[in-house]
């Protein structure tokens, strides 16, 4: 049974492995390129789109590259089912325009999905290197080398003042946006999310909720990302939003002890009641599963529950989201036959390991 | 005030962003900020709940709304290389190719410095293509670090480095 969830839905950065992996589910370092003298994909012509394809996938097949990045392997969007590019899309390989207009667009991914290079995205090339846990200087330093390989081999667009030049000004510079997705409840839990979140907008950071309604994170997950790309080093970039992760954790560790001192019966019932939920119920929409698995991953991370993997949080980010419950059953299915699915699919899960 | 975005409907969300102590306001009815909401709460797309905002930008750059400069005739031009012009990237908020930055610097001028609160890049620069820009730079670095050196009187890695300097400076000469 096991077998169905790793080679299905596993990706590197699920493992729940990496440094502060408690908090810090996953680091992302993305390189925005582009192609001398061929327009950017939004008005490049589609012959054009073709040349950026064959150029990049020509550059990519080689030794060296491969050497640094892991065996690579090039998917022709196009050639993919629509469900399963919105599977890409549930695992933030790809975005959702990517999956929605798929023509002359390609992906470039190494096994366990760590590494990936988009073509034909907003810009002609997106190189991404996604880990597990707080690693963005390992993961810029990956993304940087891949970087360094393909500009070996093709024109980027670079100028002297701007620095790499991209479709939307705000990636241009480095082109690098660095982020963090981290699990914040008891930030939440306490009240504090929101103005301690907000003061990061004036540092220059953007945080934004998973998969969910604005500001209200499902799950109790953010991802902080720099939003400034011009005019701070690569390095700059990532230190600060390393410097700013870690506060968090900092801040996110003294709730936990917090609510551990000052209303352990009230934090053990959250946590109980939302395993209890998780393990019985039969129907189970994706806002409330994200909720009750948030509050299960605390109780998990505070010992109050014992014997349940702490990455079942980040495996059912992905496992319970419509496309994959979809994928895995292998047909289309109503809202409330995912709920059924989805249902069914946790208690699964956790039996695994109960 | 009526919504940035409709013009029909008034305001009532308005949300504020302060980039390296730039603030910049945007002002939406309930119904266009519920649009947004969906676009902020996008689970993938690092960059994509500022290019509606962005196109917004672009237009008051030319001292008209966002709307209103969609229709404007007057615009200035078209990148030649890439077709582009001014309304589509208004419109987008996404240039069309690398020589339009140089086709309406005046415009992307301003707009970088608002959002990104810089207009010079000061990271990575290609090993190939930038090879020499490369080389100014480190040569750049090396004379901060001299002059660290000269006025903390440590001769001997002044020195060191002044002779690095000459070096490099005889291989751009080349
Ligand atoms: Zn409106
Ligand atoms: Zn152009």
């Amino acid at each position: 049974m096991r077998d169905r969830f790793v080679n299905q839905a596993l990706t590197k950065w699920m493992e729940g492995t990496g440094k502060e992996s408690e908090i810090v589910i996953s680091s992302r370092v993305r390189l925005a390129r582009n192609l001398c003298d061929i327009p950017f994909p939004n008005v490049a012509a589609a012959e054009q789109t073709k040349a950026v394809v064959s150029q990049v996938e020509g550059a990519i097949k080689d030794a060296e590259i491969e050497q640094t990045s892991g065996e690579l392997i090039f998917v022709n969007l196009e050639e993919l089912e629509p469900l399963d590019r919105l599977v890409l899309v549930d695992k933030h390989l790809i975005s959702p325009q990517h999956a929605e207009e798929a023509a002359g667009k390609g992906l470039i991914l190494r096994a366990d999905e760590a590494v990936s290079v988009l073509i034909n995205e907003e810009d002609h090339l997106r190189i991404q290197c996604l880990f597990p846990g707080l690693q963005l200087e390992e993961a810029w330093d990956l993304a940087s080398r891949i970087d360094d390989l393909l500009e070996s081999k093709l024109d980027f667009a670079f100028d002297e003042k701007l620095g790499y030049l991209t479709a939307c000004p705000t990636n241009v510079g480095t082109g690098l946006r660095a982020s963090v997705m981290m699990h914040l409840p008891a930030l939440v839990l306490t009240n504090q999310a929101s103005r301690v979140l907000a003061s990061l907008s004036q540092i220059g950071m953007t945080v934004r909720g998973l998969y969910g309604e604005g500001t209200d994170a499902t799950g109790n997950l953010f991802q902080i990302s720099n939003q400034v790309t011009l005019g701070r080093s690569e390095e700059e970039i990532i230190s600060n939003l390393v410097v700013v992760a870690t506060q968090l954790i900092d801040h996110e560790r003294m709730a936990r002890q917090v609510l551990l001192k000052e209303t352990k019966p009230q934090l053990e019932d959250r946590v109980c009641r939302a395993y209890g939920t998780l393990t019985s119920a039969r129907i189970i929409n994706s806002q409330e599963a994200m909720t009750l698995l948030s509050n299960v991953r605390l109780g998990i991370d505070l010992g109050i529950i014992q014997g349940v993997s702490p990455q079942v949080l980040n495996e059912m980010l992905v496992l319970t989201r419509p496309a994959f419950l979809q994928k895995l059953a292998g047909r289309e299915l109503s809202p409330f036959e995912r709920d059924v699915q989805r249902a069914s699919l946790i208690r699964e899960r956790f039996s695994l390991d109960g | 005030m009526f919504c940035d975005e409709c013009k029909k409907r008034p305001a009532t969300v308005h949300v504020t962003k302060i980039v390296n102590g730039q603030k910049s306001e945007v002002n939406l009815c309930e119904e266009c900020a519920r649009a947004h909401h969906k676009e902020w709460s996008m689970a993938y797309d690092d960059n994509f709940p500022i290019n509606k905002f962005l196109a917004g930008l672009l237009g008051f750059d030319t001292g008209k709304t966002a709307s209103s400069v969609n229709l404007n005739l007057h615009a200035p031009g078209k990148c030649e290389h890439c077709g582009a012009n001014y309304n589509q990237i208004s419109q987008t908020g996404r240039l069309g190719c690398h020589q339009c930055y140089d086709r309406f610097q005046d415009k992307v001028e301003p707009l970088l410095r608002r959002v990104q609160g810089s207009n010079r890049h000061t990271g990575k620069v290609p090993k190939r293509s930038g090879g020499s820009i490369r080389l100014q730079r480190e040569i750049q670095n090396l004379r901060a670090r001299l002059q660290q050196h000269v006025s903390n009187e440590e001769f001997e890695q002044a020195a060191r480095l002044r002779d690095q300097i000459r070096e490099l400076e005889k291989g751009m000469a080349e």
